[in-house]
């Protein structure tokens, strides 16, 4: 045999012993029996410095109290669907997982959730919305120890200078809005990305004007859009909120580039942490006065994928300490959501007066899900992108939602 | 590939032909079972993919009913393809010309050295250097429309009146994706054109300017002719980089406003991910964007050999 022949022999073996490496690494590994239920992994998408640290605080809490250790894992927000749907495929799914509302259903339809009744798990004393929210074809897969909502924030200081009162109904946001409109700042704040959040944004203009997510193009429906539309083109609002996650909403508010803004309860941990910034929380104008606003109703809800019996008893027994009403409250607290209960909520308003109209509108919240369940997320995807193309300029609302509505219906 | 045919043996030399031809295999090898492994296998699961209907439910059951080129005639049926099929084409047309122009004219200029040249030409790298996402961010601070540097900049030196609305205004927008680009793609046709330009032998610069050519004259007739390898190869894969851009438009405007900005890569990606998960639709024009790119590939292949042989004779 050649020399040369030699060396490609080895190579051969070599190049073959590194395939199988590459091979057995890339395959499951087999030493994870159903022994470990002192240990469990938890999924959740709470990136932000504040978030991620209030987060931690409840699940030491709980590992603590429970005995299990938490192994945490977070992604951004945007790839917490992509990955779960990765880990469903190679059933590597976390044993708690924490997801955004809306995206539930869709996940549990895939078959990878298991129902929350199966541990004992008691839906009682919650907010009806959001146990609806977490349901799919009538069973419970998901519960929230906290909720969300969306809500007029103001900058008291602005607003007092050119003797404003905080709105209340569209046509006094609007005057107030033109008001507060200048020297190279805006009068209000928004998020109209062509996403879920734009949509999440618009809901809550689009469903206290009476429009239905089933039919995108009712009269009711292109007047909420035509409201919105009518903030940007009279300059209230500046044209980059097609650019603008509701971070950089906050951003703005907090650089005073805004008077006010729409966005979430989520935020005021990191007003109250601005120097000198005075601000007020009122719930979204209404088309008309003394109506309540209906607002989508936000948060995560805690999930058990099937990895396992002795697995899923212990996230159960972990997701039960979190929901638990003091870790309930010690999270709403730290990370400015509602408690999910109903009867603590209203203890948690009058303790908290900032949060207390997040708390009025979730009584009246409507969970983005119940009525089209996982067809959501394509509904919402068409008002979103309708939404863009109005503030762009491209479309009327009537257009744009007749398209929309097109889209939507389509199989 | 087309350098490897064996050289004609003489006829005592057959014995070890066995041997010979193994090791030849024995070394493809490696590389033959890395391109099946990491290329090969993604891409007959990408084609499997498009031809199935793959919902969310898909992954966790691994169910996906098979429906022919169903996703094809919704992807090539949809308003947004055709949006989506120019966009691709202006911004991959206008990166290149720009890319390759400014790349060539900073190579000629620093082919003459200068005090401080070397310490400018790794200045110029750095966009190539900085993660992407990272310049996206920063661009898209800076051509925001009521704080950005850019317009203010823009109102200083009194080239506009009025805020461009670069990011908001989808007449503007792809323009300004595809200055963000051209940006970020300078470096890399700066330095290979530049390595191209030092192989040039300075004696050919010499005669020529004995002969009395002009500058000008010298670069049509000496550097450019022999600059031509390496500008195919610039151009080739700037255009297989630029077809596939997807960090840049995702940081910089997602896609938006109102699609202005979609791409082949972004729609992928939005068909796939964002709402509605069709993602038999997002592989389908995947698939197709392969396709474009491979068709490029041979193509320059094929010039690539022309050329090779033209050098031979």
């Amino acid at each position: 045999m050649s020399s040369a022949a030699r060396t490609a022999r080895n190579l051969v073996i070599t190049g073959v012993t590194a395939s199988a490496l590459v091979l057995a690494g890339c395959g499951p590994s087999a030493t994870d029996s159903g022994q470990a239920a002192g240990e469990i992994t938890a999924l959740d998408y709470y990136a932000d410095q504040q978030g991620s640290k209030a987060w931690q605080q409840v699940l030491d809490t709980c590992a603590a109290e429970t005995g299990i250790k938490v192994d945490r894992q977070t992604v951004p927000t945007d790839q917490l669907l992509p990955k779960v749907l990765k880990d469903a495929s190679s059933r590597t799914l976390p044993d708690l997982l924490f997801t955004d509302n809306p995206s539930l259903q869709q996940i549990a339809a895939t078959g990878a959730l298991t129902p929350l009744t199966d541990y004992g798990i008691s839906t009682d004393g919650y907010y009806p919305g959001i146990v609806k929210a977490g349901t799919y074809q009538d069973k419970v897969y998901g519960l929230a120890p906290g909720v969300n909502g969306l809500a007029l924030i103001y900058n008291k200081k602005l607003l007092q200078e050119k003797g404003i009162e905080p709105p209340q109904t569209w046509e006094q946001l609007k005057a107030a809005a033109t008001a507060l409109t200048a020297d190279g700042k805006y009068g209000l704040a928004f998020s109209a990305l062509a996403t879920e959040e734009g949509a999440w944004q618009f809901l809550p203009f689009f469903w206290s004007n009476g429009a239905d997510l089933a039919k995108l193009d009712s009269p009711q429906g292109v007047e909420a859009m035509r409201f919105v539309n009518d903030l940007v083109t009279s300059g209230s609002a500046s044209k980059s909120v097609l650019n603008w996650n509701q971070n950089d909403v906050a951003d703005q508010f907090v650089a005073g580039n805004a008077a006010m803004m729409i966005n979430g309860s989520w935020n005021l941990a990191r007003l109250d942490e601005t120097a000198g910034l005075d601000y007020g929380v009122v719930p979204i104008p209404t088309p008309r006065p003394g109506t309540a606003p209906v607002v989508a109703l936000g948060g995560e809800v805690g999930a058990i994928p099937a990895t396992g019996p002795d697995r899923q008893q212990a996230a159960a027994k972990v997701l039960g300490c979190i929901l638990s009403e003091p870790n309930m409250v010690a999270w709403d607290k730290a990370h400015a959501y509602v408690p999910s209960k109903m009867d603590v909520a209203k203890k948690f308003g009058q303790e908290n007066p900032a949060m207390q109209p997040f708390v009025s509108e979730v009584e009246t919240a409507r969970s983005r899900t119940a009525e089209l369940g996982e067809k959501y997320s394509t509904v919402s995807q068409a008002l979103g992108a309708a939404l863009q193309s109005v503030l762009a300029g491209q479309q009327s609302p009537e257009d744009a939602l007749r398209a929309a509505q097109e889209q939507a219906g389509r199989p | 590939m087309t350098a490897t045919r064996a050289p004609v043996r003489p006829k005592a030399a057959r014995v070890g032909r066995g041997g010979q031809r193994l090791a030849a295999w024995a070394f493809l090898l490696p590389a033959l079972a890395y391109i099946v492994l990491f290329f090969g296998y993604p891409l007959v699961n990408n084609v499997s993919m498009s031809l199935r209907e793959y919902s969310v439910r898909s992954f966790y059951t691994g169910e996906a009913p098979f429906v022919g080129l169903d996703n094809y005639v919704a992807v090539l049926g949809d308003p947004l393809f055709g949006t989506a099929v120019l966009n691709t084409a202006v911004f991959t047309v206008a990166s290149i010309f720009f890319q390759f122009t400014i790349g060539l004219a900073l190579a000629v200029f620093f082919n003459d050295r200068f005090p401080l040249s070397g310490l400018l030409r790794s200045l110029l790298l750095l966009p190539w250097l900085l993660p992407l996402v990272v310049s996206g961010a920063v661009w898209r601070w800076m051509l925001d429309q009521d704080h950005g540097v850019i317009n203010a900049a823009l109102r200083a030196v009194g080239l506009a009146d009025g805020p461009t609305p670069w990011l908001t205004d989808p007449g503007w927008a792809l323009p300004a994706v595809i200055i963000v680009n051209i940006w970020i793609g300078i470096p890399f046709n700066l330095v290979i054109l530049h390595g191209g330009l030092r192989a040039i032998p300075s004696t050919l610069y010499e005669a020529a300017e004995l002969d009395g050519a002009s500058a000008w004259q010298r670069f049509r007739h000496v550097t450019w002719p022999l600059l031509r390898p390496v500008t195919a190869v610039v151009l080739m894969l700037g255009l297989v980089y630029t077809i596939k851009v997807f960090d840049v438009i995702m940081v910089v405007t997602g896609g938006g406003p109102a699609n202005a900005t979609q791409t082949l890569t972004t729609w992928a990606y939005q068909l796939s991910f964002d709402g509605d998960f069709a993602f038999g639709q997002g592989a389908a024009v995947g698939n197709l964007l392969v396709l474009v790119a491979t068709v490029f590939g041979l193509l320059y292949l094929r010039s690539a050999r022309a050329s090779m042989r033209e050098e031979q004779r």
